[in-house]
């Protein structure tokens, strides 16, 4: 192997898998409108687990919801592994706060909803979705309906049914928010091993500091309305992480002084009666 | 449970109890009030198969000259003959209006004027235009059937949750397999409500519809006895009809409970 090949392969690992220039959102007729996302820059390199934190009406989920192409930027750069974001696709699998699973498949059905569109062959669909449900402990689960299950069960449902398509990006937008603490640790466990383990870049939206620090390899917090980027941490603690060490609660004491500020002002519109989700 | 049971029975027994003693004292004719005995014992002969059992004719053809076996026959034929007309109609047009707005927005109108018309009112209607028989009856069953099944199936189609319509697209779903897999069986729940109500009607106007147009069926059949001033008759076939009714709302529930198993607040 040259040089040459070595400096291609170092371009190929730092080139941005998501990357934002200048990415503007206004909600409503402009101009007078709601700006939801102003002159957002952000690039997100392959591996990264980049935590979106801030209050309300930060734009946090906008800005997930820009790059899964649910709802495009007003103007501005948004693309991902190099191409522009235009609609929807199975290369950003999306968990949603609430499961969002369908309800007349059971579990494994669920699961290989994908798989099908993608007309995937029989048996390596069944291998698919065996190992998954291995891997998120589904197994005595897989004829069940989702009517059945926990939040928490449900939640890894979900997490399976993205992973099946192996993409190469994950966006959840507060998957463990209805989630209590106890099952929202274990969750928070089983994904950054699953992280780890299979080498995902995940986009994370939270408006908890604490899951943000415990989870995020670097945490961006966007300031409220009109939502920018008001610091980008990279987060260097070894996982798995500590919640109790003096080091861990440094670092939230930092970005809590950071987002408290943020979600003042969003306390005072919502007195106000200005706040409109 | 016993207590349950005995509060169950007992309106229920004084009544059949005050109504035959009035019936025999001669306080009420007949004519006007048969005793329940009497209905009883009409209900039973009318079960009976005419015809003794006769080696030759077969064990089928005795079964089937009890009276009140080919009329339950002849009624759920029409009740299913044009429940399919008026839900295999409704079904496909109503999952059009509700995906496309434009096709809506030509149709609503129409629909909504139509649907209040009681589908008794088209009785003369359906009789000039197809005479007597079986095709103005299935006509008039149908039309009760359509319009339950079409605002239900829209309505349905209409409240399928977005987040659900999300999550199919980002998993990359094309417009056939969102409407296969995700909006018709979102809808299903909806589509069974319209679908039993539309049974439901479709057994109302079967009655009436077999007192006009022809001379077969449970309708028909209580009208006749009428004639011929038999109003223990008219009354078992009133038992009748009511029983076939349960019969098919209970099978219909069943259907539907087994379809909708996934559904939430559906246990079993």
């Amino acid at each position: 192997m040259n040089a040459h090949h070595i400096v291609k392969d170092m371009e190929a690992q730092t080139k941005p898998l998501v990357r934002a220039a200048g990415v503007n959102k206004v909600f409503g007729a402009q101009p007078g409108g709601v700006v939801a996302l102003k002159d957002i820059d952000l690039e997100i390199r392959p591996g990264e687990f980049v935590c979106l934190l801030g209050p309300s009406g930060c734009g946090k989920s906008t800005l997930l919801n820009a790059i899964a192409g649910f709802s495009l930027p007003t103007s501005g750069t948004l693309e991902v592994s190099g191409q522009p974001v235009t609609a929807p696709g199975p290369d950003r699998g999306m968990v949603f706060q609430e499961y969002a699973l369908f309800p007349w498949m059971t579990v494994e059905a669920n699961i290989a909803f994908g798989l099908d569109i993608r007309g995937t062959g029989k048996e390596e669909k069944a291998r698919i979705v065996d190992d998954l449900l291995d891997m998120l402990g589904l197994k005595e689960f897989r004829h069940r309906f989702p009517k059945d299950l926990s939040g928490g069960m449900r939640q890894r449902v979900a997490i399976a049914r993205v992973l099946a398509l192996d993409p190469p990006i994950m966006l959840m937008d507060e998957p463990f928010g209805a989630l209590d603490a106890l099952t929202r640790r274990s969750l928070q466990d089983e994904l950054l091993r699953i992280w780890r383990s299979v080498g995902k870049t995940i986009v994370f939206v939270t408006h908890s500091i604490e899951e943000a620090v415990y989870l995020g390899s670097r945490v961006v917090i966007l300031t409220y309305r009109p939502g920018t980027i008001k610091r980008d941490v990279t987060i260097d603690l070894p996982y798995p992480r500590d919640s109790n060490s003096p080091e861990f609660n440094a670092i939230k004491k930092d970005l809590a002084s950071l987002v408290h500020a943020e979600h003042d002002r969003f306390a005072l519109d919502e007195r106000k009666g200005l706040t409109l989700d | 449970m016993a207590r349950t049971l005995f509060r169950n029975l007992a309106v229920p027994v004084v009544i059949l109890v005050l109504w035959q003693l009035l019936s025999q004292s001669g306080f009420i004719k007949p004519v006007i009030l048969p005793s329940p005995l009497a209905i009883l014992e009409r209900l039973w002969t009318y079960l009976l198969p005419a015809q003794t059992f006769a080696e030759s004719a077969g064990f089928s053809d005795w079964i089937w000259s009890s009276e009140l076996l080919s009329d339950l026959v002849a009624s759920m034929r029409r009740v299913l003959l044009g429940f399919a007309v008026g839900a295999g109609l409704a079904l496909p047009l109503g999952l059009l209006m509700g995906t496309d707005r434009r096709f809506e927005a030509y149709l609503n109108p129409v629909v909504q004027f139509l649907r209040p018309i009681p589908p008794i009112a088209y009785i003369p209607l359906a009789i000039l235009w197809f005479g007597l028989g079986d095709p103005p009856a299935i006509f008039l069953i149908s039309i009760g059937a359509f319009f339950p099944v079409l605002i239900n199936t829209i309505t349905g189609v209409r409240n399928v949750d977005s987040i659900y319509v999300r999550a199919a697209t980002n998993l990359g779903a094309d417009r056939m397999t969102m409407f296969r897999r995700v909006i018709l069986p979102a809808a299903t729940p909806y589509v069974l409500t319209g679908m039993r109500i539309g049974i439901g009607t479709a057994f109302i106007v079967v009655i009436v519809a077999e007192m006009i147009a022809v001379n077969s069926g449970l309708g028909y059949r209580i009208l006749e006895a009428r004639e011929y001033m038999w109003s223990d008759k008219v009354i078992a076939g009133m038992i009748a009809i009511g029983l076939l009714g349960l019969a098919i709302d209970v099978g219909v529930n069943r259907v539907n409970n087994h379809l909708l198993r996934w559904h939430r607040g559906i246990e079993s």
